[in-house]
């Protein structure tokens, strides 16, 4: 038992951080601070500097341009890149899609389909939940019918994450009806220019401004895809979903991100005006107790990632649903005490033109609500906290 | 990182375990608190001709290996509520002696400590204090060639049965100073000592003491007095640690008795640990058990830091996390027992109660908390 980084560990931090401090540009470094909306644009340019310096896909097998790197290094970088802190990365592609299409697609379609993703050319989006499934994915009804060469489409997804930019769409689609929920899905990659594919934005209750809202509707008329799309075996994609969801699952230990807003919020707390927030023993023990349970869910990370390092990262940690659940849990209650620290400043709906472009106005007040409210999501998306509750109960506790 | 056991620490691990589950039957414990000692002096004994009792549980970098292997018999102590006063003797006891005595001191009682001879008590709380290590009124005064020591100490762990107290008292300085305190060794039937033991609800046995005009020669006397207070504190830390390896040693045994509890009790024709509200409890005790284990490993690493800053936020931090944890598996436990988490007959609630004591000895987590915020927290702020 040796619980320090090691040598290599701490050398590889720095390599990091070096990268960080010569190549992320300060105003955007400001903007994700300020907690601010990312571009499209802003997302892509920096996610192409990371695929430059091999950062970007990493954690792909070495033969498809990832590194031989451990759990714990990546999670270095992980924590290095949120803390600096850089614009999170939008992995739909790159951490979600791509395993899949790595463990289970053939060749043509790793050929097709890999490199566009590491290098952010082509943009993706997530075709999942809908109306009628939510924390029962099982029961989707968006069907694909064979005829030919081709499957046909039918059915709505909702909630699709950043759909307004992407170029193609994972979809889970229901190829037979007649067996158990499970065994008739099957994982499908379609194009988003298809004819009959529509999209509705869907803005939530953090109010963004259309356009850069983050989740959409996607409906899908008489979709022609080709059968070459269809990732692995027909009726077999429940299987690839579950192997997706659990590295959703390790993801969203967001170590990092969760850091660096308690750092920065305890660097806003104590220059408040004459009467500094952090002087308040109410807020400055809820403070200090979050940083208490960020600092052991940080050692159940390690933990977590350790183990799964031992055993060869097969089979996932029964734990990393703790991770979600705690990670997210943190997560909100830190975007509590930014509302919390914001008062009623922290109500003003921001301005739109001053929340982009450059010389923008970064009033680190302004958007810790739509934040708050945003962050609501982080406990429901990716299996929601109570459906982790049940994961927990079954595969740890044997209830 | 590697969180794996060596293969010495997975046989101090194994061979620990073995000896609790050993001696530890509840039936056994309750003989163990009832006798003259209110422990097992068997596993006493066990605990020197292991090589335990000689663990050199100092805080230092050197002997971070010990701290190791006192952690993992603390755990296994605390998966059967073992009733050995380890804390008292081996850590809080022994960590001063070594951190202050000279040579001919640490001589003269650690060999006899090793070999499972001599029990140890810190009179350090007074009922005044609460956990404010430095709030001392006994004082002590130069008398001749000798100290004189005066004052009321209280709920002194191990107090009514320790061969040797090791008591705190106020040379010079105002009753809250840091500075200005002592540390003096007394022995049991010194002259002017008056102990007056209790039994605490956890099973284990504490004294309040009463001093006057005790007399006490330089050869007892600790360190260089007036600058007792920095080993006082790094003493008390090593304690948390060792008490926290016991919490989590306690809260796994808990966790594991109630979740068989959930599967073989049944009610509405059916396991209750088929419904929803209590399997989502009980992984609420599994979460609040996984990050005390994880602060308590974090401990456990940061015992041995060289900057006392440091240490002693990342200890403070353990302490919190540890002692909120305890509450939610303590208190869970007995929820989902039902009745029979109520009665004395059924280990959970020995459990519960030892962890309930966990969280108050040593400052319970508001008293933490405060620290830790005086101290700046954890992280620091952003530039």
């Amino acid at each position: 038992m040796d619980l320090r980084f090691t040598d290599t560990e701490v050398a590889f931090r720095e390599e990091v951080r070096a990268f960080i401090r010569t190549t992320l540009p300060a105003e955007l470094r400001a903007k994700v601070r300020a907690g601010h909306r990312i571009t499209r644009d802003e997302t892509v340019a920096w996610q192409k500097l990371l695929h430059r310096a091999g950062y970007a896909v990493s954690h792909w097998p070495v033969e498809h341009g990832g590194r031989d790197w451990s759990p714990i290094q990546r999670y270095i970088l992980r924590e290095e890149m949120d803390g600096a802190p850089a614009p999170p990365l939008v992995g739909l592609g790159i951490n979600l899609v791509a395993p899949i299409i790595i463990a289970f697609g053939n060749d043509a379609q790793k050929a097709r389909f890999l490199p566009p993703i590491a290098s952010s050319d082509e943009w993706w989006a997530q075709g999942f939940s809908e109306p009628g499934a939510g924390s029962d994915l099982a029961s989707l009804r968006t069907s694909a019918r064979r005829e030919g060469d081709h499957y046909i489409v039918n059915g709505e997804k909702t909630w699709t994450t950043y759909a307004q930019y992407a170029d193609w769409i994972f979809c889970l689609v229901r190829t037979d009806a007649t067996v158990a929920k499970q065994r008739g899905i099957s994982f499908l990659l379609v194009d988003m220019r298809s004819p009959g594919v529509t999209l509705r934005p869907l803005i939530t209750i953090d109010d963004a401004p259309p356009g850069k809202h983050e989740v959409n509707q996607i409906f899908f008329d008489n979709v022609r895809v080709p059968v070459a799309n269809l990732v692995g075996q027909e009726n077999r994609g429940w299987d690839y979903a579950k192997y997706l969801l659990s590295n959703e699952r390790t993801g969203s230990a967001r170590v990092g991100i969760s850091k660096e807003r308690l750092r920065n919020l305890k660097r806003l707390a104590a220059v408040d005006g004459d009467r500094p927030l952090l002087a308040d023993a109410g807020f400055r023990a809820r403070l200090v107790a979050l940083e208490v349970e960020l600092q052991a869910h940080e050692m159940t990370t390690l933990r977590v990632l350790a183990d799964e390092h031992l055993r060869g990262g097969t089979t996932p940690n029964p734990l990393s649903s703790m991770l979600k659940m705690r990670g997210t849990q943190i997560q909100q209650a830190v975007s509590e005490l930014y509302l919390e620290f914001a008062g009623p400043d922290g109500l003003r709906v921001p301005d739109d033109d001053a929340s982009t472009g450059p010389g923008a106005d970064l009033d680190p007040l302004q958007m810790m609500a739509t934040n708050y409210f945003n962050w609501r999501k982080l406990s429901i998306f990716g299996g929601s906290n109570e459906i982790q509750h049940n994961i927990l109960s079954r595969s740890v506790l044997g209830l | 990182m590697d969180f794996e056991l060596s293969t010495e620490q997975q046989m101090v691990h194994d061979n620990v375990r073995r000896l609790y589950a050993d001696h530890y039957a509840l039936t056994d414990r309750a003989k163990h608190r009832a006798s003259a000692a209110g422990y097992s002096a068997a596993v006493w004994s066990h605990l020197a001709d292991m090589g335990i009792l000689g663990l050199a549980c100092d805080g230092s970098a050197a002997h971070h290996e010990d701290l190791v292997h006192l952690a993992l018999t603390m755990e296994a102590s605390g998966r059967m509520v073992g009733l050995e006063p380890l804390i008292a003797t081996l850590v809080h006891g022994a960590a001063l002696l070594r951190l202050t005595g000279d040579k001919a001191q640490r001589e003269r009682w650690l060999p006899a400590l090793a070999a499972g001879h001599l029990q140890l008590a810190v009179a350090d709380a007074e009922p005044q204090a609460r956990y404010d290590l430095a709030d001392v009124r006994t004082a002590a005064r130069r008398e001749g060639t000798a100290w004189r020591l005066d004052g009321r100490k209280s709920g002194v762990a191990n107090g009514g049965h320790a061969d040797l107290l090791l008591v705190v008292a106020r040379i010079d300085g105002a009753q809250r100073d840091g500075d200005g305190l002592g540390l003096f060794v007394v022995a049991r039937d010194a002259s002017g000592l008056q102990v007056n033991a209790h039994n605490r609800y956890d099973g284990q046995r504490a004294a309040d003491l009463t001093l006057h005009e005790v007399r006490v020669d330089d050869d007892h006397v600790l360190g260089v007095p007036g600058n007792a207070l920095p080993m006082l504190e790094r003493a008390t830390g090593l304690a948390i640690v060792a008490q926290a390896a016991e919490a989590v040693g306690c809260m796994d045994a808990l966790l594991d008795l109630t979740v068989t509890y959930l599967k073989t009790r049944e009610q509405f024709g059916q396991p209750i640990g088929r419904f929803q509200a209590l399997q989502h409890r009980a992984v609420d005790m599994l979460t609040a058990a996984e990050q005390a284990r994880s602060m308590s490993l974090f401990g456990l690493m940061m015992a041995s830091e060289a900057d006392p800053l440091t240490r002693a936020r990342a200890l403070a931090a353990m302490k919190i996390q540890v002692a909120r944890s305890a509450r939610v598996v303590g208190q869970g436990a007995i929820q989902l027992h039902g009745g029979m988490g109520m009665a004395m007959e059924y280990p959970a609630g020995h459990y519960f109660k030892r962890l309930t004591a966990i969280e108050t000895d040593f400052g319970d987590a508001d008293h933490h908390l405060r620290r830790l915020g005086d101290l700046g927290g954890i992280f620091p702020a952003a530039a």
